[in-house]
């Protein structure tokens, strides 16, 4: 083997061999959850049709592996792995006797969460657009929230990126109004078979209002409308509207 | 003459005597009795006796000697994110089939519903317009490149399990997706729709394969008229689960 190859594969072989080390510090303490149900049904896998082959006794524990969506991958003192229900698990304590809380996705939760992403599309200034989201909740209310979308026309495609903040009215409310406002940048690039083509980056402010509707679990619907000024390089600003609706999930 | 002697004696010791009695303020052994209190401070003292007696902490009859030792709650990993890449094999219309790759990025929200952002890539070939024509180039190499993404809401249904051999079953089930995205192609980008369905099998609770069979549909008017473009696409790929 040519000496290149084998200095080449050192570190490669020192990484493989450090890898599983790692994994191994890496491991966590788990959570113990004792059973004050009758019993605790533990599936085959996570989901609601799949066979119980497997039941915890009141008295019992067991310790949680992870979490995938609604279902816990559980050990039993035995060492048998299973996957059991959050309703489930909602009959379980902790070594202190405590009742076993999580978060769970409901009204609650669509009221009061972390997280927040989603897909959305509409029109802006006559295009068609594409576009995903993220928002950071700062509290129940107020929303930080990064948009970055991509608009196909027929005279021009681009990108558009906006950074706000949104206000939620009656975030306990099913549909909750909005309002939003903030800054972004916007890409245009004109199409070359009409005009002679120059791309063009503008600083962008909007302000926006809209509409969230709670569907189940972790869904809700939301729409809104945008009203952008894009600072043009022209003396007159430009000024563009955008309507979009989409899918979004809380967490 | 010796009882003058005694009387000056006498005499002398008596005045000393008499003398100690008025040197008492000055005499450090001689103690001084307390004058006897007022009606006043007597009120005073009993005031702040009983102010003393309900400040002070009641007393303890034993002083525990371990702290409570604060139970720290292990966190539940979540791990309903799927990260993966997948190989296979685009028909573009109008063109040739062209191998494909992809990445894939699912964000698994409930035990039926995920959202996903792919990406692909491919090489298309020539028209057949271009093949019989000889020498002729409607695209360039840049223009030849397809590529696209989507944002899409897939369903997971048909949730079961397949086995091999006796002692090992593996959790799979079918999925639809269907979405919105981009093309870029023929020097242009479009407006897509996708949608398909798929087979996602788990060896382990970390690792899934897929099988997919996907259709990008864009409307461009490169080729003549303006209609309808089907792409098909097959793949197989494979995720992991963080």
């Amino acid at each position: 083997m040519p000496r290149r190859l084998t200095r080449g594969l050192r570190p490669l072989a020192l990484l493989l061999f450090a890898l599983p080390l790692a994994c191994q510090a890496a491991q966590r303490e788990l959570l113990q959850l004792f059973v004050t149900a009758p019993f605790l049904e533990l599936h085959t896998g996570p989901g609601r049709g799949y066979p119980v082959t497997e039941v915890v006794a009141r008295g019992d524990s067991v310790d949680v592996l992870f979490r995938r969506t609604e279902w816990f991958k559980v050990r039993t003192e035995r060492g048998v792995e299973g996957w059991a229900a959050e309703g489930d698990l909602l009959l379980t304590t902790l070594a202190d006797g405590s009742p076993f809380k999580f978060e769970r996705g409901d009204r609650e939760g669509f009221r009061s969460h972390r997280w927040e992403g989603g897909v959305l599309t509409g029109d802006y200034a006559g295009a068609t657009l594409v576009e995903g989201f993220v928002a950071r909740s700062l509290t129940d209310s107020l929303k930080f929230e990064l948009q970055v979308g991509q608009f196909l026309g027929n005279l021009s495609n681009g990108y558009v990126a906006d950074l706000g903040l949104n206000h939620v009215f009656m975030p306990q409310w099913r549909f909750s109004p909005f309002l939003t406002m903030g800054t972004g940048v916007e890409r245009t690039e004109p199409k070359a078979t009409l005009v002679v083509p120059r791309d063009q980056t503008y600083q962008t402010a909007y302000a926006g209002v809209g509409g969230r509707y709670y569907l189940t679990r972790r869904f809700f619907l939301r729409a809104e409308y945008r009203h952008h000024t894009v600072f043009t390089k022209v003396d007159a600003n430009e000024v563009k509207q955008e309507w979009k609706v989409g899918f979004a999930f809380f967490y | 003459m010796e009882s003058r002697i005694r009387v000056l004696l006498l005499t002398l010791a008596f005045a000393l005597c008499g003398g100690c009695a008025h040197l008492h303020m000055h005499w450090p052994f001689h103690r001084h009795a307390k004058p006897p209190p007022t009606q006043a401070q007597q009120d005073a003292d009993a005031d702040a006796a009983a102010a003393a007696a309900e400040a002070a902490p009641p007393p303890t009859v034993i002083e525990p000697q371990v702290e409570r030792r604060k139970v720290k709650v292990p966190k539940i990993k979540s791990k309903n994110v799927e990260l993966g890449a997948s190989f296979g094999e685009i028909s573009i219309e109008s063109y040739t089939a062209a191998p494909l790759t992809g990445l894939r990025f699912d964000y698994h929200v409930t035990e039926d519903f995920y959202f996903e952002a792919s990406a692909g890539r491919a090489m298309s070939g020539k028209t057949s317009f271009e093949t019989l024509g000889g020498n002729i180039q409607l695209l360039t190499e840049d223009e030849r490149r397809f590529t696209y993404y989507n944002l899409s809401l897939g369903y997971n249904f048909l949730p079961g399990e397949v086995f091999l051999g006796r002692n090992l079953a593996m959790t799979s089930g079918f999925y639809m997706v269907g979405g919105i995205g981009s093309v870029k192609f023929e020097g242009d980008h479009k407006f897509t729709v996708n949608f398909g369905a798929g087979f996602r099998v788990l060896p382990t609770d970390w690792l899934a394969i897929h099988i997919e069979a996907q259709d990008l549909v864009f409307k461009s008017d490169f080729l003549g008229t303006d209609r309808l473009r089907n792409n098909l696409e097959a793949s197989l790929g494979a995720t992991v689960y963080f």
